[in-house]
């Protein structure tokens, strides 16, 4: 069974479909009465919203791009960063003050701004709801390697959503969900330093592996699950 | 296939003049996503040429011996083997396909009538022998002329098989599968001076091999935080020392290099060498970061240099200064003004290589649909543009 994505497909096709991610670009338009008289902090802004659709967008993938992921999210930090000192608004009278200055940038978006804000703490929430796994409590898993499985999409939720404080600072808690959680388990440490066998050697290791009932639960289920998509038809299909 | 193809002609003196010599594959815009070349390389010799596609594919090109009639052209590239390398993979504990697009090829310097490459996708590197058979064995005493078995009680008398010739034939095998090494995307691989390890670079970890050992590797750089929302920076190249077995470099998303030393240590989280250039801070923006992504570096051949590739431009560094380039070429930088269109359809995060040619007089840059090959170290040429895909010199 072919499970490649790498059909053979004109190119045409492949850049038809990356039409759905076109954004509106008014921005980029210097006769645009709003780019020829926009203040610097209107432009932070529009690119910061590009960003946060770009983060969202790696985001949903199924193995983001780490190195895409990363250049965005140092570009976000640039980007509220220069708009934190620079943004004077007054905050709304009928909002309650915030205390960080990104924050009345938010209360102050538009009606767009916050519906597609909505739609991607949806969207962040659905995606949770399909790809977590069960993770192991932090203080039952080895040292140094973070397992806080469900802690990533909730901090990217906390970077989208009205924040209290400076939004990127606690907003990037556990928004590079830690690929190696499936093979860093005790089953397979390294044994010393500078000497990191492949997963394949763990089982010859001394140290018994303890992993999470839950989580021996779960792989159980991906395997027997995938096994019976796999198994062929019986006699009588 | 995609087109890929290019060549050049010395003229006199220390003038180069490039023209076009060959274009291999479609010319049009109708091109299969899986025939989409997605790397090449010469082998050291520059006889061969290697091209990875997307598909998994790795096609072999072999130069033509030189006509006579026409000293001043280089023969022609044919297609000398085809094989396919990798194929797409599915990883049950992830749920993720694992693509056979081949990132990168590297050739084995050449110990016998043999060749040897090796070839990388996201996850799994495979060493493969290229080798011809031009003779044929007859006359076993086994097995008759078609090929099937003879019954041993019936032979009467044993002779010696003959080889006679047969149209050569190419043959290309996996040697070595190595393999479950990589959390992150394989983006680099580099063959050591040794001729027995070799090298693999992830985002995140730099890992040594041996040639022969495929079930294990030692890992010698680890740049993954103890926490991940700590993450701001990601390897994206990796090279052996071309003479000195214990060097290596690797680059970044930050614009840096580091080169390594692996006799300091077992495991080189700390640099021997840090190069780096300071922002300049009238052309800072938002993008800056990005546009100073290294997405290659390369060793002279003498080993005394290196050339790093971001965005706009291509440097060659001194390994004995760190603190700035010795050279800076623009390949394009008409496109500084362009960069917020480009972070916009993401072309900005696009990926560029670079090379030297042999006498490390030259070097290549690659960008969208033409090259840049600025002479290194000469004065007053200023960059010379020509519109073709080759991204490798041959000498």
């Amino acid at each position: 069974m072919m499970l490649s994505k790498g059909l053979k497909q004109k190119r045409e096709e492949e850049e038809e479909g990356k039409e759905a991610l076109a954004v509106d670009t008014w921005w980029l338009d210097p006769g645009h009465p709003a780019v020829a008289y926009a203040p610097p902090a209107v432009a932070s802004r529009s690119l910061f919203d590009l960003s946060v659709l770009k983060l969202h967008h790696s985001l949903r993938q199924s193995e983001p791009d780490l190195q895409h992921l990363v250049l965005v999210v140092n570009t976000l930090q640039r980007i509220q960063a220069c708009m934190a000192p620079t943004a004077a608004l007054p905050p709304m009278p009928s909002l309650p003050t915030a205390p960080g200055i990104a924050d009345n940038l938010l209360a102050s978006s538009d009606a767009s701004l916050s519906a597609s804000m909505a739609s991607l703490l949806e969207d962040l929430s659905h995606i949770e709801g399909l790809s977590q796994a069960p993770q192991p409590l932090v203080d039952e898993g080895p040292p140094g390697h973070p397992t806080g499985g469900a802690a990533p999409i909730l901090g990217a939720l906390d970077l989208l959503g009205p924040a209290t404080e400076c939004l990127l600072v606690d907003g990037l808690e556990g928004l590079f969900e830690d690929t190696d959680t499936m093979y860093d388990s005790e089953l397979w440490a390294p044994a010393s330093e500078g000497h990191k066998s492949s997963p394949e050697d763990g089982p010859g290791k001394e140290e018994a592996p303890e992993l999470d009932e839950a989580e021996l639960d779960y792989l159980m289920d991906v395997l027997v699950g995938t096994q019976a998509l796999e198994r062929p038809p019986g006699p009588g299909c | 296939m995609a087109g890929a193809g290019g060549g050049g002609c010395p003229a006199g003196g220390n003038d180069l003049q490039w023209c076009f010599s060959q274009v291999k594959g479609a010319v049009d815009e109708d091109v299969a996503e899986a025939d989409v070349i997605s790397t090449v390389e010469f082998s050291h010799s520059g006889d061969l040429l290697a091209t990875g596609d997307k598909g998994g594919r790795v096609v072999i090109f072999q130069r033509e011996q030189e006509n006579k009639s026409r000293p001043h052209s280089r023969g022609e590239y044919n297609v000398y083997s085809t094989f396919q390398s990798h194929e797409p993979e599915f990883d049950y504990l992830k749920s993720l396909e694992i693509e056979e697009k081949i990132n990168k090829i590297r050739w084995l310097p050449q110990q016998g009538a043999a060749r040897f490459l090796l070839s990388t996708n996201d996850k799994t590197i495979k060493l493969w022998k290229i080798s011809e058979r031009d003779k044929r064995a007859e006359g076993y005493n086994l097995k008759d002329e078609d090929g099937r078995l003879r019954d041993p009680l019936r032979i009467t008398a044993l002779r010696v098989p003959i080889l006679k010739p047969m149209d050569l034939m190419v043959e290309a095998s996996p040697r070595r599968v190595f393999a479950n090494a990589h959390t992150y995307h394989i983006n680099s691989i580099s063959v050591n001076s040794d001729h027995e390890t070799y090298l693999s670079a992830d985002d995140l970890r730099i890992n040594l091999w041996h040639l022969e050992i495929t079930d294990r590797s030692f890992n010698i750089v680890d740049i993954k935080p103890a926490n991940m929302e700590e993450l701001t920076e990601v390897i994206t190249a990796a090279e052996f020392h071309p003479h000195q077995c214990n060097v290596l470099v690797y680059s970044s998303s930050k614009g840096t290099i580091r080169l390594c030393d692996m006799r300091s240590s077992a495991l080189c989280d700390r640099h021997s060498k840090f190069f780096e250039e300071p922002e300049d801070p009238s052309s800072r923006s938002f993008f800056s970061e990005i546009i100073s992504s290294v997405s290659d570096v390369k060793f002279s051949h003498s080993g005394r240099y290196m050339m790093t590739r971001d965005y706009l431009s291509v440097k060659v560094w001194d390994l004995n200064m760190e603190s700035r380039p010795v050279e800076t070429h623009q390949v394009h930088e008409y496109l500084r003004s362009k960069l917020c269109s480009l972070y916009e359809n993401d072309c900005i995060f696009d990926k560029f290589e670079c090379c030297w040619n042999g006498s490390d007089r030259q070097h290549l840059a690659r960008c969208w649909g033409r090259l840049s090959f600025p002479p290194c170290g000469a004065a007053g040429r200023g960059d010379i543009h020509a519109h073709a895909g080759a991204v490798r010199t041959a000498e």
